[in-house]
């Protein structure tokens, strides 16, 4: 077991170290000077050099690199003499965009995603496995054949157009809650419901109808295997058959898939977040696109990747929790 | 000791599937008594497992339709309340199968499955459950069986694999056992040794055994009575002495006519030329006749057009086929089949 998570967790710093050099490199690929656009229309030769100097980005490539990797794990000052600004740790570099620490605006738009992964995630799970079990209980029969047909629907349908279409209905039309507006849910938790109860929603029922496919299938597969016959054969109500037989053994490729979709999710929502205006991570993401901000764009691939990274691992060691198999060979 | 512990009259078994009705099982009748074993023989296909599974109320879904007569602990299980036959399941009657690696759950531990087996049907602590299931799988011949209860069951061998699941069978003293090819996926020497365990709990429980098997090796060593399933019906049954002395069909003599000698050790079915019928679409006549090379025998090609009934030879021996008792006698003697007499 524990050979096996510090494989794991070896590979997953190696993984980072990986991702951290080609997010580097994306970086300084991009065909434009980074120090060209840290000012504005009114720009001087002059200042650009300044800033360039500042931002340390006349140095060679690999010592850009080693600076930026510390900044991440001391903090930097960035510039010399009178004319310094520190960075604090973790340091992901500045937006000159937003005259902002770029982990200040990350660590501002972080809860808003966090609470939109977290309650869809809760939201879909619950329901796609659920009615996933339930299909595949009554597979053929019209309850499952309904379901499948809601999940075809609601599996196929894009993201924007659920949320869209909530949006117009519950608020524009029937004015059934207010426009959101993100608070947090300490400051006003009413509000906060009010703004989040539909993107949870819209996001969820994407989810919830893959899990729901995905949970029948991996039902009907264990459902048929011989140990759930030995079950039976014990004499086990069939609820406990399901639950404890069936749906135990076949939950692995379900958590390897809920942990890479809600890792997705909190590197941020774009689309959910835009038609919410919620000021998560994939707002500031896109933004920072739009806005050529590219400490920014940096530091959210970043984030978000490292979110995939990190999950992978969280995956690995749920397998041998769940897998004895794994854990034992 | 004659008391009937299972008791099966016309028992079918349909399936109705997109090319058609499968008539796994066509009206099969047997029992088997307290402390006896009958063996269910045939090639793969003709119905064994589904025969048991449905004594077991373990035919499901709702295209399968079974039919007949299963009366078991006084009870009469077909159209019982499926909630009343899952109270026999596992504490009156339980069942061992082929492959114990598959038919263990592969994520629970041994004793978290034997303990679930005796808690399912009686409220007993943990520390009771636990000293219960040592001791059984102790009795099953399981060294150390204290340690192995923390071991799940990729971490042991096929043969002990076997043992924990017939300790799992038999942990509640059920009345009947059915074992469907219970030491097939094993190797020979463990084969032996898990049918020498069966033959010695069922002398300690008094346990009645149906033995599915494809080896009539097995049969001879094992069982008291003998059933041959060919297409789905029972095409002979019979003691066993007299199955192999005096069988009474062509089907058997197939079965039986492989063997060089009645004493050798390992009796495995020699492949007879064809293949068995269709269940959707059975023969007309006798089900066995497409294979059958002694149908020219019988007069009117009866063979084709009228489908032979069950008919007893002696009380205890009966066969489905139309050769009379005589001829069946002939061909024995000039074929050299069973031992004449
Ligand atoms: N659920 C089902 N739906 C349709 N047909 C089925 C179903 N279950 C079993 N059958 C059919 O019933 C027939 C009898 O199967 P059964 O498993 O009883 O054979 P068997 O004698 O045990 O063979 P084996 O020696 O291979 O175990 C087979 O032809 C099988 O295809
Ligand atoms: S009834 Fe005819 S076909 Fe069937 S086994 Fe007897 S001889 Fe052969
Ligand atoms: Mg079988």
């Amino acid at each position: 077991m524990f050979p096996y998570i510090i494989r794991r967790i070896m590979l997953m710093i190696f993984m980072l170290l990986l991702l951290s050099i080609v997010t580097f490199l994306l970086f300084n690929a991009v065909p434009t000077d980074p120090a060209r656009l840290t000012c504005g229309k009114s720009c001087s030769p002059q200042i650009i050099e300044a800033n360039r100097i500042r931002l340390g980005l006349d140095k060679p490539l690999p010592v850009q690199y080693v600076e930026w990797i510390k900044g991440i794990f001391v903090g930097r000052t960035y510039g010399s003499g009178t004319q310094t600004f520190d960075c604090h740790t973790p340091c992901l570099g500045y937006s000159f965009k937003n005259g902002e620490e770029v982990t200040v605006m990350i660590k501002q738009a972080l809860p808003a995603t966090i609470y939109l992964a977290l309650g869809s995630f809760i939201l879909w799970m619950v329901f796609g496995i659920a009615s996933g079990i339930y299909a595949a209980n009554r597979k053929g029969k019209w309850q499952d054949r309904t379901i499948m047909g809601i999940t075809l629907v609601g599996y196929s349908l894009p993201v924007f157009l659920i949320g869209l279409m909530m949006l117009l209905f519950v608020i524009v039309r029937w004015n059934f809650l207010p426009y959101p507006d993100y608070v947090s849910p300490t400051v006003n938790p009413i509000q906060f419901l009010q703004t989040m109860i539909l993107p949870w929603i819209s996001l969820a029922i994407l989810y919830a109808a893959y899990y729901t496919r995905l949970t029948r299938s991996q039902m009907l597969e264990t459902m048929s295997e011989d140990y759930i016959r030995t079950a039976r054969a014990k004499g086990l109500p069939e609820n406990r058959v399901v639950r404890k037989h069936a749906f135990r053994a076949g939950l692995t490729p379900i958590v390897t898939s809920a942990g890479m979709d809600l890792a997705g999710l909190l590197g941020g929502a774009v689309i959910t977040e835009y038609i919410f205006s919620l000021p998560g991570l994939g707002r500031l993401a896109i933004d920072a696109v739009k806005e050529y901000d590219l400490p920014t764009i940096t530091a959210t691939t970043l984030v978000a990747a490292t979110f995939i990274i990190v999950a992978n691992i969280v995956v690995d060691v749920l397998y041998a929790a769940i897998d004895p198999r794994v854990r034992l060979s | 000791m004659s008391d009937v512990v299972l008791s099966v009259r016309d028992l079918s078994v349909e399936f109705a599937t997109e090319d058609g009705v499968v008539h796994a099982v066509d009206k099969v009748s047997y029992s088997v008594k307290r402390g006896e074993t009958l063996a269910i023989v045939g090639e793969s296909g003709s119905g064994k497992s589904v025969s048991s599974l449905a004594v077991m109320g373990l035919i499901r879904g709702n295209n399968a339709k079974v039919t007949g007569e299963v009366h078991f602990a006084g009870q009469e299980l077909v159209g019982l309340d499926p909630e009343e036959v899952r109270k026999l399941r596992g504490l009156q009657m339980a069942m061992i199968f082929q492959d114990p690696l598959s038919a263990l759950h592969p994520f629970y531990t041994i004793g978290q499955q034997l303990v679930e087996a005796v808690q399912v049907h009686e409220k007993v602590s943990d520390d009771e459950a636990n000293a219960r299931v040592e001791t059984m799988l102790d009795r099953v011949g399981i060294a150390s069986a204290k340690q192995r209860m923390d071991e799940y069951p990729h971490q042991l061998s096929g043969g002990m694999r076997q043992r924990v699941m017939i300790a799992m069978a038999l942990i509640n003293s059920p009345d009947l056992l059915i074992a469907d090819e219970p030491t097939t996926a094993l190797d020979v020497t463990v084969q032996a040794q898990i049918l020498e365990l069966l033959r010695d709990l069922q002398k300690e429980f008094g346990t009645a055994i149906v033995l599915i098997t494809h080896d009539l090796g097995v049969v001879a060593d094992m069982a008291d009575d003998v059933m041959v399933m060919y297409g789905g019906q029972a095409v002979e049954q019979s003691p066993v002495r007299e199955l192999f002395y005096q069988p009474q069909m062509p089907y058997t003599w197939g079965l039986l006519s492989s063997i060089p000698q009645m004493h050798a050790s390992s009796l495995k079915l020699d492949p007879i030329p064809g293949t068995p019928p269709s269940l959707i679409n059975l023969p007309k006549g006798c089900v066995f006749a497409p294979r059958c090379t002694y149908k020219d025998k019988v007069a009117d090609g009866l063979c084709l057009s009228e489908r032979p009934n069950l008919l007893a030879v002696t009380d205890t021996h009966a066969a489905r086929c139309h050769m009379s008792v005589e001829q069946r006698a002939d061909v024995r003697r000039e074929r050299n089949i069973g031992k004449v007499n």
